[in-house]
Parts: C-alpha cells; sequence; structure tokens
C-alpha cells in the first residue's frame, strides 16, 4: 500500500505512544490567556486576605470601641472602623472568609445537582425527559431572587441552610446545559460502543458522558460561583443574609449606605470593590476556561 | 402561523399550572401557616382555627388549591393581610411601574448593545473594542446594588441633579411628565448599565461571527457598498439572538428589578414583594410569584414569535 501520509510510512514501535488523553494544550492555552492571569491573581489575592489577613492581623472583630466610632482610615486602623468603633480591615477580611464559603459552596451543590438531573433527563428521553425538563422551564420562569427571598424570610437561614437555599433554586440552567449536551453525545459512536458492550445507562452516564460534558460543566460552575457570591452579598443587602455579628461584605455594603450622607467612604468601598474583584476574577477565569476549552471559540 | 401560535399558548399551559402549584405550596409549606401570619404575635390556637375555618384553610391541601386556583381564573387573588386590599388591585397599581422601567430600559439596553456591540465587533481589537471590553467586565461584575448606591451617590447627592428614590415628591401634588422622567431616570440608568453589559457582548460575539461569513464575503465581493453590507446583512443576522436572550433575561430583569427598586424606594412589584416577604403577606407573595411567572412564560412566548416573524427561514410546521 503506497503511504498517503508520512504517519503511515513510520512502523508502530518508534511512534509515539498514544498519551493518556490530557488536556495539556488546553491548559498552556489558558495559561497563556491574560485573562487567565488576572482571574487567578484576583481570586488568590482575596482568598490569602481573607483567610491569611486574619491571621497577620489579629484584631478582635467583634469587640465595640465608642470611642472610636467612624474613624476615616489612619495608621492605627488602616481602614478605618464602622459606627460601632470596630475595625474596618478586620471585619473585610472575617467578612470575606463567609462571602467566599458561601458562594463557592453553593455553586458546588448546584453543579452538582443540575449535573446529575440533566444526565438522567438527557438518557432518560421520551416522556420522562419532557416531565423532567417542563419542571425546569417553571422553576427558569419565576424570578430567583423572588423564591430566594420567600424562602430566606420563612427560614432566616445560617450559612449552611443559604448555602442549600442558593444551591437548590440555581441549578435549573446547569440541568439544561448538560441535558442537551448529553442529547447530541448519547449518540456518538463511543456511546454506541460501550452500550454494545452491556453497559448499563449509569454506567454510560458517569463513566462516558460526564467525564465528556465536564468541560461545559466547569466552565459553567466558574459563572456560577459569581452569580452565588452575587447572591449572597444581594441577600445580605436586602437584610435577609447571614445572621450577625460574624460580617460578610454584602451585609457590611448594606450597612455602609446608612452613612452615605456622612460620606464614610472607607465603610462604602471596600465592601463593593472586594465583591467587585471576585465577580471580576470569577469572570475572567470563567471566560479563560471556555475560551481554552471551547473548540468553536479556540483561535487558531 | 395561526395554528402554531395556539399550539404554543396550548403548550405553554401545563408551564403555567406548574407555576401556580409551586407558589401555592411554597406558601403553605411555611411553619405555621397563614394563619400564624396573620393573627401574628396575638396567635392563640382558638384565633387560628377560627381564622382556618374562615379561610377554608382547615381542607386537605389539593381541596385549597383546586379552590384557589377557581378563584385566579376569576381574577380573585386574594386579600392582602397588611393592606387589606385585594392582591390585584395592588399588583395592577404597581406592575405597570415595574414593567415601565423594565421595558424602557430593554428598548434602550437594545439599541445600545447593537450600537456598541456592533462598533466593537467590526473595529476589533481597537483601542476602542478593549475600552468597551474592559467597561463591559466592569459592569457586568458589579453588583447591581452597589451600583445603584454609586449612582445615587453621584447623581443625587453629590450633583443634585435627581431624586435620590421614590416615584414622586410627596409636596408636589400634581405631579406630571417631568416629575416622573426625574423618578424613573436613575432606576432606568443602573438597569441598563447592568444589561447592556452583558447583552453588548453578546451582540459583539455574534457580530464578529457573522462578519467572517461567507454570505458577507460574496456581498462584498460583488461590489455592494460597505454600510450595504454591514447594515443590511451582517447585521441584521446578527440581531436575531438578542430575541431569543431577551426571553431568557425576563427573569433576571426582574430580580434585577427588585433590587433596584428597594434601593431607590420605588414603589413597584419588587419592593410590594419586599415588603409582603418582610410582612409575611402570603396572598401578595402569591400573587407576585404568579403574576412574574406567566409575564415571563409569555414574554419566552412573544420572543419565539417574534423571532419566527423577523427571521423567514424560520417555518411554522
Amino acid at each position: 500500500m503506497i503511504p498517503e501520509t508520512i504517519s503511515e510510512t513510520v512502523t508502530t514501535h518508534d511512534a509515539p505512544k498514544p498519551e493518556a488523553p490530557s488536556r495539556s494544550r488546553e491548559w498552556k492555552a489558558f495559561w497563556h490567556n491574560p485573562l487567565a492571569v488576572a482571574g487567578v491573581v484576583g481570586l488568590s489575592f482575596l482568598v490569602l486576605f481573607s483567610f491569611l489577613g486574619p491571621v497577620l492581623y489579629p484584631v478582635q472583630i467583634n469587640n465595640p470601641n465608642l470611642l472610636a466610632t467612624l474613624h476615616a482610615p489612619n495608621a492605627h486602623f488602616p481602614l478605618g472602623t464602622d459606627s460601632l468603633g470596630r475595625s474596618e480591615l478586620a471585619r473585610m477580611m472575617v467578612g470575606g472568609q463567609l462571602s467566599l464559603e458561601v458562594g463557592f459552596a453553593a455553586a458546588f451543590m448546584a453543579t452538582l445537582l443540575g449535573v446529575v438531573y440533566g444526565l438522567v433527563s438527557g438518557m432518560a428521553g421520551k416522556w420522562l425527559d419532557v416531565i423532567l425538563m417542563r419542571i425546569v422551564d417553571i422553576f427558569i420562569a419565576i424570578p430567583g431572587l423572588f423564591l430566594l427571598l420567600f424562602v430566606d424570610t420563612v427560614f432566616r437561614p445560617n450559612a449552611l441552610l443559604l448555602v442549600v437555599v442558593i444551591g437548590s433554586l440555581s441549578w435549573f440552567g446547569v440541568a439544561r446545559l448538560v441535558r442537551s449536551e448529553v442529547l447530541s453525545l448519547k449518540r456518538r459512536d463511543y456511546v454506541e460502543a460501550a452500550r454494545a458492550l452491556g453497559a448499563s445507562n449509569w454506567r454510560i452516564m458517569f463513566k462516558e458522558l460526564l467525564p465528556n460534558v465536564m468541560g461545559v460543566v466547569v466552565v459553567n460552575a466558574t459563572f456560577q460561583v459569581a452569580d452565588a457570591i452575587l447572591t449572597v452579598a444581594a441577600l445580605s443587602f436586602l437584610g435577609l443574609g447571614l445572621p450577625p455579628p460574624m460580617p460578610n461584605w454584602g451585609e457590611m455594603l448594606s450597612s455602609s449606605m446608612s452613612y452615605m450622607f456622612q460620606n464614610a467612604w472607607w465603610l462604602i468601598y471596600p465592601p463593593g470593590v472586594a465583591i467587585l474583584i471576585v465577580e471580576l476574577s470569577v469572570n475572567f477565569l470563567g471566560d479563560a476556561l471556555r475560551q481554552a476549552f471551547d473548540p468553536r471559540l479556540r483561535k487558531a | 402561523m395561526f395554528r402554531f401560535i395556539i399550539q404554543r399558548f396550548v403548550q405553554a399551559i401545563p408551564s403555567l399550572l406548574g407555576i401556580t402549584i409551586i407558589g401555592f405550596f411554597l406558601v403553605h409549606i411555611v411553619p405555621g401557616g397563614p394563619a400564624q401570619a396573620m393573627l401574628g404575635p396575638k396567635a392563640t390556637p382558638l384565633r387560628i382555627a377560627q381564622i382556618n375555618r374562615e379561610f377554608g384553610l382547615n381542607h386537605p391541601l389539593p381541596v385549597q388549591y383546586i379552590t384557589w386556583l377557581g378563584q385566579l381564573l376569576h381574577g380573585n387573588f386574594g386579600t392582602s393581610y397588611y393592606y387589606n386590599k385585594s392582591v390585584l388591585s395592588l399588583i395592577l397599581i404597581n406592575m405597570p411601574r415595574t414593567l415601565s422601567i423594565v421595558g424602557i430600559s430593554v428598548v434602550l439596553a437594545h439599541i445600545l448593545s447593537i450600537i456598541l456591540g456592533s462598533i466593537q465587533a467590526y473595529f476589533h481589537d481597537s483601542k476602542f473594542d478593549y475600552g468597551m471590553t474592559a467597561l463591559t467586565y466592569f459592569f457586568y461584575s458589579m453588583p447591581s446594588f452597589w451600583l445603584g448606591i454609586m449612582i445615587i451617590l453621584f447623581f443625587s447627592i453629590n450633583l443634585g441633579w435627581f431624586p435620590s428614590g421614590g416615584l414622586s415628591n410627596p409636596l408636589n401634588p400634581n405631579p406630571g411628565f417631568g416629575s416622573w422622567l426625574a423618578h424613573t431616570t436613575l432606576p432606568v440608568l443602573t438597569l441598563i448599565l447592568v444589561t447592556v453589559a452583558g447583552w453588548g457582548r453578546y451582540m459583539r460575539t455574534s457580530m464578529t461571527e457573522h462578519l467572517v461569513q461567507d454570505y458577507v464575503r460574496t456581498a462584498r465581493s460583488k461590489g455592494l457598498r460597505e454600510t450595504v453590507v454591514v447594515f443590511k446583512h451582517a447585521l441584521r443576522n446578527s440581531v436575531l439572538p438578542l430575541i431569543t436572550l431577551l426571553g431568557f433575561s425576563l427573569p433576571n430583569l426582574f430580580s434585577g428589578a427588585l433590587l433596584i427598586e428597594v434601593i431607590f424606594n420605588y414603589p413597584g412589584m419588587g419592593l410590594l414583594f419586599w415588603d409582603a416577604a418582610n410582612q409575611r403577606d402570603y396572598p401578595v407573595i402569591l400573587g407576585i410569584v404568579v403574576i412574574t411567572g406567566f409575564l415571563t412564560i409569555i414574554g419566552n412566548l412573544l420572543a419565539d414569535l417574534l423571532y419566527g416573524m423577523v427571521d423567514p427561514r424560520i417555518q411554522y410546521n
């Protein structure tokens, strides 16, 4: 046989060994993207600030000091003090922990629920798929914040419950996304092959399909984190976030509004800027991941 | 076409029913139930039983649901515990206010995103493109309530151009169009900035994809003027997906409007809902959830139909 390409002339033993499917090319593209670097830097900064910061700046956050209320930033209080004389910097650090933890955990839960639901719906097909997707349509139609607000006023959740509430009310988009991926993937040859070998539906779902939807899921999960952190902040802003005395950025931003007319800028800007940096970083990361791993967006 | 519309409306009925079911059961999973909420701290077991009997709350849930649904179909949304007015009348007062700010924002945001996104796509990788992308990221990532505060701080407190909230000046007995405009500008501005950030990016991607298509190259090689190529060929096709996007964004727009109404103390559906949630005013909560859900589903339906109307490639079969 006349070889049509050079590769066919290469004998098997010195041909490069087929590697385990690695995404090294994609990761390389990812790290070469300035968005990715900015996102990683921004997020690492805030994580270090919130979790390592209190170790380096060990100031009590719940000790009111009524002799030092509403001080502008000075040598003693780098970010000033709030209306009870508590150090704003220390509160920012501790507040970040809760905001970040709840945001990431809720996004993780939403993603998990959505992936399982989408896989089941896409695999099931027929009437079950129709019913499952209808349920998603209905939940998507009700503005998320309205549901959250209602559930929140009724149950007044602590941090863990808030994660559960946000997680269980924001997985609908993921489910829809995963299901549409599954619908196109399940006709592929490798799925047919697995089926011909007698693989069960569960095996096909979790061993064959799941790894192939992970790319889309991870990108989406990044944006879920951004959404969840914003949601926590918005709920706290509406006075429905987490119970005091533990601060969080949304609640700090919300309480700073009372001092708007006194021009207490050191109370208004830091929590807002912190939320803005998290959101920017996470959105950067999501876009960079999408550009690296979505073949339709990859530059030639 | 007509058959298609009827078909889509029939298909929407289960979704509409689903929303009523979710709303209804949501309110009835509340510990203590509506009677507790109505009576507040004065609740005694005797009074609770009395209220339950009076409002039919002692029947099994499915029976209550059917009764409630029957009333709903007659346009009876119940009576607010807190305002002691019919829920429908409250919604009818507040909904147009929300719809007006959302509607104006949607129209202006569309125009802005189309213009900005197209310019960005046409001059991609230019300074303008980078600048706009940076701005887009900024507004997209900014919490809308913080943006609202900043806008109040800048435009009402520092510059004093606009009132910081409310819908009319209580000292002005006869507010006209000018007063309305002054009070709606800032909420609308906030909503536009948040929305354009997302839609503009979408428009940019859509336009970029279309500008490199074969039909655009063909149009150019036919010797058509560049303006015709861009406006008549590329632009028209890239705008289409925005219609679907609008349908999808409706729930988010309502959520966004809620926050903005709370910040600007703008008496729309969002503020009504917020007050109702704080007062445990269940009939109002239920009414608003059902109405916004309905509006979203109908909005999606209209977006679908509109898409079919403007895109001749879509066939109704």
